[in-house]
């Protein structure tokens, strides 16, 4: 592969094929650890290394699984991935390790990682696969970490636990909830397809025009 | 050539071996530094609970102004020193364990659900001129999935509730989990524990009316957890009657 096509696969994932805004994976935890930059900053960080580095050995010993038991094979491998993420928080940010509680957990059940594990890895030399796992990481971290800078800052009014809008600024509970994080995920999908028009989808079927039968305009014009 | 069964479990075996081998390693090497995480938590909690907890200062530092005592549950009297127990490490959970260290509770009696009770507890407590200030015991009872553990923390006329603290327990979070909410936490400073005699604190189900007369008796429920509020209210029942911490309160009362 040339230089070029390392720099595609690192740089694609980023905006172009973002893996929440393009394909609307990992919703689950971009809703749930997105209220506050700390612990959102972790999650990209455990999720980023976890990604690249099940991409980096599934790929070293792809040709070795069976293809009967390859999801299972990569499981194992996720798996551990994310007990060691675990462990280590558990030993050197033991608060935020708190504050994510099941959510480093379920990275094993991330669909970007599994999705990038078969889709990728299956097929791809080590080097690429760690850098489009990296690529796919990154890409994740911008989305969760643009949403998580919204919701702190207008919800809580700091950055980072820090106050930045000082003490008349009023909390807004509906950005500290998760349903905010599908409104902001909204916005940045709808920004960037604005952008970027070819990542508009074609609609599947056309809808008719909005029209009343005449019998039921009748009717309820007699009520 | 992939598929024959010999290489699938080969391949399989392998993979597995391998990882767990660097599971268990992981989990090894990092057990001291998580244990010590896990103990300067339990240590914030109580400070917490107190509401004596100042984050600019270490944790060591400020556990180190707390008094500690043996307790003995049958007669209520404190030790500074019982038998060869350190009371630094002494850990009234693992003493469950032992059969001459624990007794079962009576399951009439045992409404927070904790099977067995320790002979000797370890109460923590600051001091203010030589005389008690705040009061922390530590408390635990069933709730939903599993045994919330956690300190609640009295004002030194050992009835007022300064604050209440969980740091261990498996409750849905957003649900019962919201027993670490601040704000609910909150709703706890102040209320009183006993009524001539009985516990009469307890967590009602809804929010509390504050023009009732029994209004500092009662605790708002967290919507959507009965089972876990039930589970609070019964645990503050049982470790404030005869058979947790009453003889207790009953002497420190006498002295002051």
């Amino acid at each position: 592969m040339s230089l070029k096509q390392y720099k595609e696969v690192l740089v694609n994932p980023l905006i172009k094929e973002n893996p929440i805004t393009l394909q609307i994976l990992g919703i689950c935890s971009a809703l749930a650890v997105t209220s506050n930059l700390n612990v959102t900053l972790i999650m990209c960080i455990a999720l980023t290394s976890v990604v690249s580095l099940s991409n980096l050995f599934i790929s070293i010993i792809r040709n070795y699984i069976p293809s009967s038991v390859r999801i299972i094979v990569q499981m194992t491998i996720i798996a551990t991935l994310v007990i060691l993420v675990d462990e280590l928080l558990k030993a050197y940010d033991y608060e935020t390790s708190k504050k994510l509680s099941v959510f480093v957990g379920l990275i094993i059940t991330n669909c970007i990682v599994m999705g990038r594990a078969e889709a990728f890895a299956m097929k791809e030399k080590p080097f690429v696969s760690f850098l489009d796992g990296l690529g796919n990481g990154i890409g994740y971290s911008l989305i969760l970490i643009g949403v998580a800078f919204i919701r702190e800052l207008f919800g809580a009014g700091t950055l980072f636990g820090i106050p930045i809008f000082g003490d008349w600024y009023p909390t807004n509970n509906l950005l500290l909830l998760p349903p905010s994080s599908f409104i902001i995920i909204g916005l940045f999908i709808w920004l960037i397809r604005g952008y970027n028009n070819d990542q508009i989808e074609e609609d599947e079927f056309d809808l008719s025009k909005h029209s009343v039968s005449p019998d039921l305009n009748k009717r309820e014009l007699n009520v | 050539m992939n598929e024959t069964i010999i290489r699938t479990l080969g391949v399989t075996l392998g993979v597995c071996l391998l990882c767990s081998l660097f599971v268990s390693f992981t989990a090894v090497s990092l057990r001291d530094q998580q244990n010590t995480n896990k103990l300067n938590d339990k240590r914030i909690k109580i400070l917490e609970a107190a509401n004596i907890y100042n984050e600019s200062i270490s944790v060591e530092d400020q556990f180190k102004n707390l008094e500690i005592r043996f307790l003995d549950f049958d007669t209520g009297e404190t030790y500074r020193e019982y038998k060869d127990f350190d009371i630094d490490k002494y850990d009234q959970l693992q003493s469950l364990r032992f059969s001459d260290q624990s007794k079962p509770v009576p399951a009439d009696k045992d409404i927070a659900i904790i099977k067995n009770r320790e002979n000797i507890g370890k109460i923590y407590f600051s001091t203010k001129d030589n005389k008690i200030d705040k009061l922390i015991l530590p408390i635990r009872g069933y709730g939903l999935w599993g045994t919330l553990y956690g300190y609640i923390a009295i004002e030194n006329d050992f009835n007022t509730v300064v604050g209440i603290e969980f740091y261990e327990h498996k409750e849905t979070p957003g649900l019962g989990g919201e027993v670490d909410n601040p704000n609910w936490k909150n709703i706890w400073v102040g209320k009183e524990i006993y009524q001539s005699g009985d516990v009469k604190l307890q967590v009602i189900k809804g929010a509390v009316d504050q023009n009732m007369n029994d209004a500092k008796y009662m605790v708002d429920g967290l919507s959507g957890a009965t089972l876990t509020s039930r589970g609070v209210s019964n645990m503050i029942e049982y470790w404030f009657s005869d058979s947790g911490y009453l003889k207790l309160l009953e002497n420190f009362d006498y002295e002051s």
